[in-house]
């Protein structure tokens, strides 16, 4: 067990969730950071759907990564990432209808999500299948935890709901409170993700580029 | 003056370094150059400078609004009257009524953006700077009187940091704050930005001017009445049912944001600051070229009521004026050069009766065809800049091959 979890590997498994953070210092995977976050409960599902379908392609192509021919690499890891994407959303259509509709095309776009093809090509290539699943896994919920943020903040004051729950009380809209229609959106994504981005390298002075 | 020179001089020592009041340091030099223009000299190198600095110069901008501002209160206190079919109150008490409603609009527009502005000087250890002197009065002047105040607070806060602060603050924003402010509220709180139940005050002010809104009343503007026009010879009318004569639209009787209705107090406006040297009469001008030719050129093929509106409709109703004089010559954010000027304010012009035209969800285009050139402005100076250089090199090549 001491093995698994060297320090190395932990330095794997949890630097993407801040300071090698996919979205917000890799800068991958904006798109769909924009795009699915209106509501949190998409959100969470786009970030669970990821995670699983990066750590496996990470381990599938970390196995292979001795056998696959240099040239055709990328074509390699395109057929490997687009089954377990279809695997994923066929389990999503099968028991969580509604949310696949929500998430419409952006299930079947995992597939171009700049974070898979960027952990394919720089980690999973190079390394052993349990780094990999590790980095996998890491990566996705850093991912995740960008999205479950904007998420969140997009729903509470977008729509005064969390997770379909009325958050906001009533007796707030009766004073003259209004949801704010911009957070509903994409564009105020951009300027959330702006936020995190800034409050995070404030943080982390050793990120701020000159 | 003497003495608040004195009492400046007296306190001054408190805001120095190791002062107890050194931490208000920022905030004391602000309010000294505001009162006074500041005697430091350059150390080093010789520096032309003209005696009207920035912050004299937005004082001139400032000025140039009261007029539209002043009107503003007294149209808003006119059309509740209007709507209530209140017996003529006489001037003073319908100027009252609009002054309390527009007042505390302003006030929070201050408080929100001059506190963040403070904040952020004195925490980067700036100068104090002074644009948002004329954003703070622009604000409440292009909002619908009935636009809540805590909306005003969360839009001012938002375009101050965003639009103004991250790029470096005055001076350095890409986008004219103030109607980022807007635009905002019209995407965020649509509701509370437009339609025709936000442009007239109905309710009371204060306990001022309660009433009963008279039968036939609709709040809906000029602008949006031909935006819903299912005919294209619609009748404009005001509130109650009469028609909108010309001169109503220039003295400024119409429902509107607070400050756009009157074109005479904005030509007032605009005469100060073109006299003053303030704002450039070449993007004014071409604003008004763009808006009329615009026109012209939907008037050849008009089929519905915003295409058949004649060029003087236009560009006397809604917004267009009151952007075209303060909003589009906003130094910062518009083109620079002398030609690119004329495009610039063309372009707004055009794009303006596009988006009011061609669009029948926004009756008015002012805001966002700004908007959308201020992100132009650079480019349209790169290639006046760039056209310029040619023409040199082609000169000075034809000279010396000659």
């Amino acid at each position: 067990m001491g093995k698994l979890f060297s320090s190395k590997n932990k330095e794997v498994l949890f630097s993407p969730l801040s300071k090698n953070n996919p979205v917000v210092v890799q800068m991958l995977g904006v798109c769909s950071a924009l795009a699915v976050t209106a509501k949190l409960e998409p959100a969470i599902v786009m970030a669970i759907s990821v995670t699983v379908v990066v750590a496996f392609a990470n381990v599938i192509i970390s196995l292979m990564r001795n056998t696959i021919p240099n040239r055709i690499r990328i074509i390699v890891q395109l057929v490997v990432v687009a089954a377990l994407v279809t695997i994923v959303s066929e389990l999503l259509k099968a028991y969580a209808y509604d949310v696949n509709k929500q998430l419409s095309v952006f299930v079947g776009l995992i597939i171009t999500n700049c974070i898979l093809m960027g952990r394919l090509e720089a980690f999973a290539l190079g390394n052993g299948p349990w780094e990999s699943f590790l980095d996998g896994i890491g990566n996705g919920l850093g991912y995740g935890l960008i999205l479950v943020v904007i998420a969140f903040f997009r729903e509470l004051l977008g729509s005064g709901t969390l997770l379909g729950i009325q958050v906001v009380p009533q007796a707030a809209y009766d004073f003259g409170y209004v949801n704010n229609g911009l957070m509903i959106l994409p564009p105020m994504a951009m300027f959330v993700v702006a936020a995190i981005i800034w409050a995070h390298r404030a943080k982390n002075k050793d990120l701020q580029e000159n | 003056m003497k003495a608040l020179r004195n009492y400046l001089d007296t306190i001054k020592p408190n805001f120095k370094e190791g002062g107890k009041l050194s931490m208000f340091h920022s905030v004391f030099e602000g309010m000294e150059t505001f009162l006074f223009v500041p005697n430091e000299t350059s150390k080093s190198g010789v520096h032309i400078h003209d005696c009207s600095d920035s912050k004299r110069a937005m004082i001139m901008v400032v000025l140039a609004l009261l007029p539209a501002l002043l009107f503003g209160m007294y149209n808003v206190g006119y059309q509740h009257n209007l709507s209530i079919g209140a017996v003529d109150t006489g001037f003073c008490m319908t100027f009252i009524f609009g002054f309390l409603a527009v007042l505390p609009k302003i006030v929070v527009a201050y408080v929100v953006g001059l506190g963040i502005e403070f904040a952020v000087a004195q925490v980067k250890g700036h100068e104090i700077q002074e644009g948002f002197l004329v954003s703070g009065i622009l604000i409440p002047m292009i909002v619908p009187i009935d636009t809540p105040l805590w909306m005003i607070a969360v839009a001012t806060a938002f375009a101050v940091i965003f639009a103004k602060e991250v790029f470096g603050g005055t001076g350095y924003n890409v986008f004219n704050v103030a109607l980022i402010t807007r635009a905002v509220l019209f995407f965020g709180y649509p509701a509370a930005m437009s339609g025709d139940k936000v442009f007239v005050r109905t309710g009371d002010t204060f306990g001022l001017g309660a009433g009963q809104v008279v039968d036939g009343f609709s709040g809906a503007t000029p602008l949006a009445q031909i935006a819903t026009a299912t005919t294209t010879d619609t009748q404009m009318v005001n509130i109650i049912g009469d028609p909108v004569t010309m001169m109503d639209m220039f003295i400024g009787l119409i429902p509107g944001s607070i400050g756009e209705t009157s074109k005479l107090a904005i030509l007032i406006g605009a005469a100060i600051l073109l006299i003053s040297g303030v704002a450039s009469w070449k993007t004014m001008i071409s604003v008004f070229i763009g808006g009329a030719f615009m026109t012209a050129v939907f008037n050849l093929f008009g089929t519905t009521a915003a295409m058949c509106m004649t060029p003087l409709d236009q560009l006397m109703l809604g917004g267009f004026a009151f952007g075209a004089v303060f909003m589009a010559t906003d130094p910062v954010t518009s083109a620079r050069t002398e030609t690119g000027k004329y495009i610039y304010g063309f372009l707004v012009g055009t794009m303006t009766i596009i988006i009011r035209v061609l669009n029948p969800g926004y009756p008015e285009g002012m805001m966002l065809a700004i908007l959308l050139l201020n992100v132009f402005a650079p480019l349209i100076d790169y290639y006046v800049v760039d056209a310029n250089i040619n023409r040199r090199i082609k000169r000075a090549v034809k000279s010396t091959n000659a």
